[in-house]
């Protein structure tokens, strides 16, 4: 036995199947929702658990169960695993090898929620994983566990494994309703919030991957004892997705309120031998970046918000000294500029414009004052849009620029000084490729 | 690279196109059969249109005008309403493209690790060869296999520039792509949880 709740001896050979998931203990929380509690006491473990959602924002998921209205009207449940935001591949881990966790948890959900129809939105390219879930949500629907009456009791519930064709926007709860009604995954003005109207336009709760398949544990155990793990504001256990410069790259569960230099050091392994961290992105390439000073920081949400960054998809990216910043932020501007859907003109435009003025340092035409400009250029996209696309790559664009100006100024430097000196193979930008 | 949009002048004459006349518009029976199917799990049949489009690029190899003609006859929508989707979306193909998809995740993590010679290495290495359709993709969400790529969905990784050959090998032979590096078979990194 491990001490883990998601991650439970987790490559137990055939644990995708549901004989094996059933033999150690799998449905049972389901029993005990579904015919011994009423959907207010699921709801009440829920809310007393702390558990906040493990997809980015971090919102209370019982509180989130709670705003949708009561009735016989029609809701739906969504779950995101569009799992788009780089850096993160914990949902993708959980899928795979333990799908009915995830469908167990679900349906526990879908019972304190009183929705009726449910979907899963998986990105386009998770296609194994999709066939896995599929393959997990026809044993379910055999077993009774999905469709009318489950286990005899009054709730009733269909399930869709529906799969997006490749577009980071989708990962945001509103765009991700219009691509799974058939359209371009454009986000949506808010309010109104998908808890009144969301999926055609009905009531709907939308939670990701780990948050769902948090779910069985919490019931198991109570929510109360769920809330003693971690921190006081930052209750459980958490996937954290390591990648980057570090030795040992992967999904590590650990309990909220470590410190980061446990994940990155000690579970991880650390930058390669001879080399430091020179900064890391906490929370998936949308959260500001932390440097080598700030490993102390405990990992949990409230510590990480006061640092300044976000523990979002809990996605760690470390970048070791080998790497020079101005890499790293174009690598960032670039993927923002090509996923931002085009709707809000601070993003589409914002997004641009900060590649080419990076692109323009990197070809020695910039001046340090293209840092100032570059810098209000973040904090007129940020607040401005319709969803945090665009925040997504300002935050982290002017965090790096906040605190790495002396390199960015001295990459400028020394562009600046070998572009007059052209070498023989290097072209010259093409006019107007920078206004 | 798509070339529609505002990169070619749109004919402006044209009367925008009607929904298809489902007699003048063959659609072979087992895609038809299979958009129907997507359309009777929503409540509304329009939530098909990625999986049914999806249906249609497996069968022409892209989202050519008649795959989207025929998917908007089965579904009952113009074929403009198909085509702003098809668009929107990287995995949906607006130009015929090689037969076996072969993304190479270059965002960051991926790149820290090498992902953009990968890249060049694989797609110097695929040449003009029509076989392959080689492309830089976003996060692809297996940063711990860093840097890696999809082969017509199946995962492998960490891949090297060594790795190149091998992996077009094992492509135009039909093979199962590099076994030993593909992510299904990868046990988890948390070594506790397996304890």
């Amino acid at each position: 036995m491990s001490d883990k709740l998601l991650f439970d001896r987790i490559d137990e050979p055939g644990l995708n199947t549901l004989a094996v998931y059933e033999a150690r203990g799998g449905y049972e929380s389901l029993r005990k929702a579904l015919l011994r509690m009423t959907p207010e006491d699921v709801l009440k473990e829920l809310e007393a658990s702390g558990l906040r959602g493990r997809g980015g924002a971090g919102f209370a998921m019982g509180k989130k169960v709670s705003f949708l209205p009561h009735g016989s009207i029609e809701k739906y449940l969504v779950c995101n695993a569009d799992e788009s935001e780089p850096g993160t591949f914990k949902d993708r881990e959980l899928m795979q090898k333990t799908p009915h966790l995830l469908l167990e948890g679900l349906i526990v959900a879908s019972y304190a929620a009183g929705a009726s129809r449910s979907f899963i939105y998986i990105r386009g390219e998770y296609s194994q994983q999709a066939d896995i879930l599929d393959a997990a949500l026809h044993e379910a629907r055999e077993a009774g566990y999905v469709g009318e009456n489950i286990l005899g009791s009054e709730h009733s519930l269909s399930l869709v494994v529906h799969r997006g064709a490749g577009a980071y926007i989708c990962g945001e709860e509103t765009g991700l309703l219009d691509s799974l009604e058939g359209k371009r995954g454009n986000p949506r003005l808010k309010p109104p919030f998908p808890a009144n109207q969301g999926l055609y336009q009905g009531p709907t709760l939308i939670n990701n991957v780990e948050t769902l398949s948090t779910v069985p544990a919490i019931i198991r155990m109570s929510g109360a004892e769920y809330a003693k793990l971690g921190t006081e504001t930052s209750t459980g256990t958490k996937l954290v997705s390591v990648s980057g410069h570090v030795q040992r790259p992967g999904n590590y569960e650990i309990e909220l309120g470590i410190p980061s230099r446990e994940i990155i050091y000690d579970l991880a392994g650390g930058p390669p031998a001879g080399r430091t961290v020179k900064c890391w992105f906490p929370g998936g390439s949308s959260a500001p970046v932390l440097t080598g000073d700030d490993l102390d920081i405990p990992y949990d949400f409230d510590s990480l918000a006061k640092a300044g960054s976000m523990l979002g998809s809990g996605a760690i990216i470390v970048v070791d000294d080998s790497t020079p910043i101005l890499d790293v932020a174009l690598k960032v501007a670039r993927f923002y500029r090509h996923e931002s859907c085009g709707k809000c003109t601070p993003c589409r435009e914002g997004t641009n414009w900060t590649v080419h003025m990076l692109e323009r340092i990197d070809r020695g035409e910039a001046t340090p004052m293209d840092l100032e400009i570059m810098a209000s250029v973040q904090d007129h996209i940020i607040g401005h849009c319709l969803c945090v696309l665009g925040d997504a790559m300002a935050m982290p664009i002017g965090s790096m620029i906040a605190k790495f100006r002396d390199e960015l100024e001295s990459h400028i430097e020394s562009r600046r000084l070998t572009a007059l000196v052209p070498e023989p193979e290097s072209q010259p930008q093409p006019a107007g490729a920078v206004a | 690279m798509s070339t529609r949009g505002w990169d070619v002048p749109a004919d402006l004459d044209k009367d925008p196109a009607t929904i298809p006349d489902p007699a003048t518009t063959p659609v072979p029976e087992e895609l038809r059969r299979e958009i129907e199917a997507h359309m009777a799990l929503y409540p509304d049949t329009r939530s098909a249109a990625l999986p049914a489009l999806a249906a249609a690029q497996r069968v022409h190899g892209w989202c050519s005008p008649e795959a989207i003609d025929q998917v908007a006859c089965v579904m009952g929508v113009t074929p403009a309403e198909l085509d702003a989707i098809a668009t929107f979306y990287d995995m949906l193909e607006t130009e015929p493209v090689g037969e076996h998809s072969v993304y190479v995740c270059t965002n960051i993590s991926c790149s820290l690790r090498g992902a953009d010679e990968l890249h060049a290495a694989i797609r110097d290495a695929a040449g003009d060869d029509q076989t392959f359709n080689v492309r830089a993709f976003e996060c692809l969400g297996a940063c711990d296999i860093a840097p890696m790529a999809s082969v017509d969905g199946v995962y492998v990784g960490p891949l090297s520039v060594a790795d190149v050959p091998q992996l077009l090998d094992d492509i135009r032979s039909g093979r199962d792509v590099l076994p030993d590096k593909q992510l299904a078979k990868r046990p988890c990194a948390d070594v506790e949880a397996n304890a």
